[in-house]
C-alpha cells in the first residue's frame, strides 16, 4: 500500500502540482470504491497475469459509426487467462471496443474499424476472416440476459452443435458440465427441457454465460453483464468470473467501480473515445498516473 | 370570499377538476361499453342468424351426397371436399411464399429499393379486390387451356393468402429484440440459422397466427374461384377439372328460387363459418406458449 501510494504521491505531484493533496484524494478514491483491501494485495500476483503473451492485442485501432469517430487510435494487451475490465462514462467507447473484438459490428453497414486486433497470430480486422470460426473462440455475453426461445437443453446444445458434430450422450455430458460451471446445475436439472424464459434473471444470465462456455472460446467478452441484475446474483457472477478465468481471457464491460475492482487483473479507463489508461488493478485505483482516471473513480467527474 | 382559507380554496379546485375527469372517464367508458356492445350484437346476431336458418338443414346426407338438382336430396360432400382441397393447396403455396418473403423483407431488405417495391406491391395485393386476382388467375391458367380447374382455383387463393402471411411475418419479425439476433450472432450461428431457429421461434405463434388468417380470408372466398374453379355438381377430386367449392355452391344455390337449395346454402355457410372458427381454435390451442 504504502510504496502504492507513496508512487502515486510523487506522479500525482508532477501533474497537479501537489503531493498531499493528491495522497489525500487517492486514498479517499480508494475508500470510496471499497478497494483498501486489492491494495493491499501483493501486486505480483496481478503482475504475473499480466506479464502472459496476450490473448488478444489491439494496436491502433480507430472506429467508425458512419462518420462519427467513436474510437481514436487504441492500443491494449488482453493477458492470457486474465480479466481486463474496462470502464468509463457511458459513451466513451468501452463496448464498442469490445464489440470489435469479436466483430460484431459487421452486422451494421456504416461502422468500420481501422488498425490492427491481434487472435492467434491474425489481424481478425483483415478480409476474409471466418466471423462464424471467430466468434465460436471470441465469446460475447451480454448487459439484457438473452436466452432463446428453447429449452434451456437446447440454448446450450444450439452452440454446440453450429462447431461440432456430437453424439446424444456426448452432448448430455456437455450441457451438464457447462451448467455445472455457472453453478446452475442443481436449479435446472429436472426442468432442462422446459422453456428457458421462466428462469429468473440471475439464472437466465449464467445461462447465457454457460451457452458461452459450451463451445469452448478461449475469449470472453462481458458487456455489463451484471448491470441487470440483483445484487446476490451479481455476486455469483463474479464468483464464477474469478473461476472462469483460470481458463479463459475474459473482457468486461462494467459501469460498477467495485466490480472492476473486485474481478479484474487490469483497468482500462476509457474517456470520449479514447483509452486514458491502462494498468494493473491495484496500481489503477491507488496511483492512477493521469488526473482524469483519477477523477473519474474517485467519482469527482463532469 | 376572503375568508376561505387558500388550503380551502385548492381542495375547491382540485374537486371540480376531480369531478369533471370522473365525468368525462365515465362517458369515455360508457362510449367504450356502447361500441362494444354493437360489434358484439352484429357478430351475434349473424352468427344466430346463421344457426337458426342453418342448423336445420344439417343432415347426414349434407356430408355423404354431392350436390344435385332441386329435390332430389342432394348434399353438400363435393363442395364440401373441394373446398378443404383447393384452400389446403393454396394456403400450401401462399404461405411458405408469404414466410419466404416476410423473411426477405425483415432480414434482409431494411432500405433497399427491391425491399420498398416488394413491400409496396405486397400491400397492394392485400388491398386488391379479390375478382381482379380471379380474373387475372382466367386470363393466364384457364384461359390458355380451354378449361376450369382446381388448380387455377388455389393459385387464386394462394395469391390472396400470401400478402397476409407476408405482412404478419415481416411485422412479427421486426418484434424480436436485436439482442437477441446479436447473441445469437456472437455464438458463430449463420445469420440463416439465426433466423430460423431464434427469430422464427420466438414469433412462431404469431407467424401461426399470420397464416390462419389467411386461411380463415380464402377458405370463404367466392369471387377469385367463379372464374377459376366454377364449381361443379359432380363428385371430383381431379383438380385439373372444374372443381365444386362451398362459397360457389352457397352463391349458386342462394340466388335461386327452390326451398332446398337455400336451405343447403344456409347450412353451407354455417358449415364455413365453424370450420375456420375451428381451425382458429385449434391452432391457437396448438400454439399457445409459443410467444415465449
Amino acid at each position: 500500500m504504502n510504496t502504492g501510494v507513496q508512487a502515486t504521491g510523487s506522479t500525482q505531484a508532477s501533474l497537479s502540482g501537489s503531493q498531499e493533496s493528491g495522497q489525500a484524494a487517492v486514498r479517499s478514491g480508494a475508500e470510496a470504491v471499497g478497494v483498501a483491501q486489492v491494495a493491499t494485495l501483493p501486486m505480483s500476483e496481478h503482475d504475473e497475469q499480466l506479464a502472459r503473451p496476450a490473448a488478444m492485442e489491439v494496436r491502433g485501432l480507430n472506429f467508425y459509426y458512419g462518420t462519427s469517430h467513436a474510437l481514436h487510435d487504441i492500443s491494449i494487451r488482453f493477458p492470457e487467462r486474465s480479466v481486463t475490465g474496462m470502464i468509463g462514462p457511458s459513451g466513451c467507447g468501452k463496448s464498442t471496443l469490445l464489440r470489435v473484438l469479436n466483430r460484431m459490428y459487421d452486422l451494421y453497414p456504416g461502422q468500420r474499424a481501422t488498425g490492427e486486433v491481434l487472435f492467434d497470430n491474425q489481424n481478425i480486422l483483415a478480409p476474409g476472416v471466418n466471423l462464424n470460426v471467430l466468434r465460436s473462440r471470441v465469446g460475447m455475453v451480454f448487459q439484457k440476459p438473452t436466452p432463446f426461445p428453447m429449452s434451456i437443453y437446447d440454448n446450450i446444445a444450439f452452440g454446440i452443435r453450429l462447431h461440432e458434430r456430437v453424439s446424444r450422450s456426448e452432448m448430455d455430458g456437455r450441457v451438464e458440465d457447462s451448467l455445472r460451471r455457472v453453478a446452475l446445475w442443481s436449479e435446472v436439472q429436472n426442468r432442462l427441457h422446459s422453456s428457458a424464459t421462466a428462469l429468473s434473471g440471475g439464472q437466465q444470465q449464467r445461462l447465457c454465460i454457460a451457452r458461452t462456455i459450451a463451445v469452448r472460446p478461449e475469449v470472453i467478452l462481458l458487456d455489463e453483464p451484471t448491470s441487470a441484475l440483483d445484487p446476490v446474483s451479481t455476486a455469483r457472477i463474479e464468483e464464477l468470473l474469478d473461476e472462469l478465468k483460470g481458463e479463459f481471457t475474459i473482457a468486461i464491460v462494467t459501469h460498477n467501480m467495485q466490480q472492476a475492482a473486485r474481478c479484474a487483473d487490469q483497468v482500462a479507463f476509457f474517456y470520449m473515445g479514447r483509452l486514458v489508461e491502462v494498468d494493473s488493478t491495484p496500481r489503477m485505483f491507488t496511483a492512477p498516473r493521469e488526473k482524469q482516471t483519477q477523477d473519474y473513480i474517485t467519482g469527482r467527474f463532469g | 370570499m376572503s375568508s376561505t382559507s387558500p388550503s380551502l380554496m385548492r381542495a375547491d379546485r382540485s374537486r371540480a377538476l376531480l369531478v369533471r375527469r370522473q365525468l368525462s372517464d365515465r362517458l369515455a367508458t360508457g362510449f367504450g361499453w356502447v361500441a362494444m356492445a354493437v360489434v358484439v350484437w352484429m357478430l351475434g346476431s349473424i352468427l344466430w342468424t346463421l344457426l337458426r336458418n342453418g342448423l336445420p338443414g344439417l343432415s347426414v346426407h349434407l356430408f355423404t351426397r354431392s350436390m344435385a338438382p332441386p329435390g332430389q336430396d342432394g348434399g353438400l360432400a363435393n363442395a364440401i371436399v373441394g373446398d378443404i382441397l383447393q384452400t389446403g393447396l393454396g394456403v400450401l403455396l401462399g404461405a411458405p411464399a408469404g414466410l419466404l418473403t416476410g423473411i426477405f423483407l425483415a432480414e434482409y431488405g431494411a432500405n433497399n429499393k427491391l425491399a420498398r417495391m416488394v413491400r409496396f406491391v405486397s400491400d397492394m395485393l392485400l388491398s386488391a379486390p379479390s375478382i381482379l386476382i380471379g380474373l387475372f388467375i382466367y386470363m393466364i391458367m384457364v384461359a390458355p387451356v380451354g378449361h376450369f380447374s382446381g388448380f387455377s382455383g388455389s393459385v387464386a387463393l394462394a395469391i390472396l393468402a400470401m400478402p397476409i402471411v407476408v405482412r404478419t411475418t415481416e411485422d412479427m419479425l421486426r418484434l424480436v429484440p436485436v439482442s437477441m439476433r446479436e447473441a445469437g450472432i456472437a455464438l458463430g450461428a449463420p445469420k440463416w440459422r439465426v433466423i430460423l431457429f431464434i427469430c422464427l421461434r420466438a414469433v412462431r405463434g404469431g407467424v401461426m397466427t399470420g397464416i390462419l388468417l389467411a386461411v380463415a380470408r380464402v377458405a370463404g372466398e367466392t369471387a377469385p374461384l367463379l372464374f377459376t374453379s366454377l364449381g361443379n355438381s359432380e363428385w371430383s377430386l381431379d383438380m385439373s377439372r372444374p372443381m365444386a367449392s362451398l362459397p360457389v355452391a352457397i352463391y349458386q344455390y342462394a340466388g335461386s328460387a327452390y326451398q332446398d337449395w337455400m336451405q343447403q346454402a344456409w347450412s353451407g355457410a354455417l358449415l364455413v363459418t365453424f370450420g375456420v372458427l375451428i381451425i382458429n381454435i385449434v391452432v391457437r390451442v396448438g400454439t399457445r406458449g409459443g410467444r415465449a
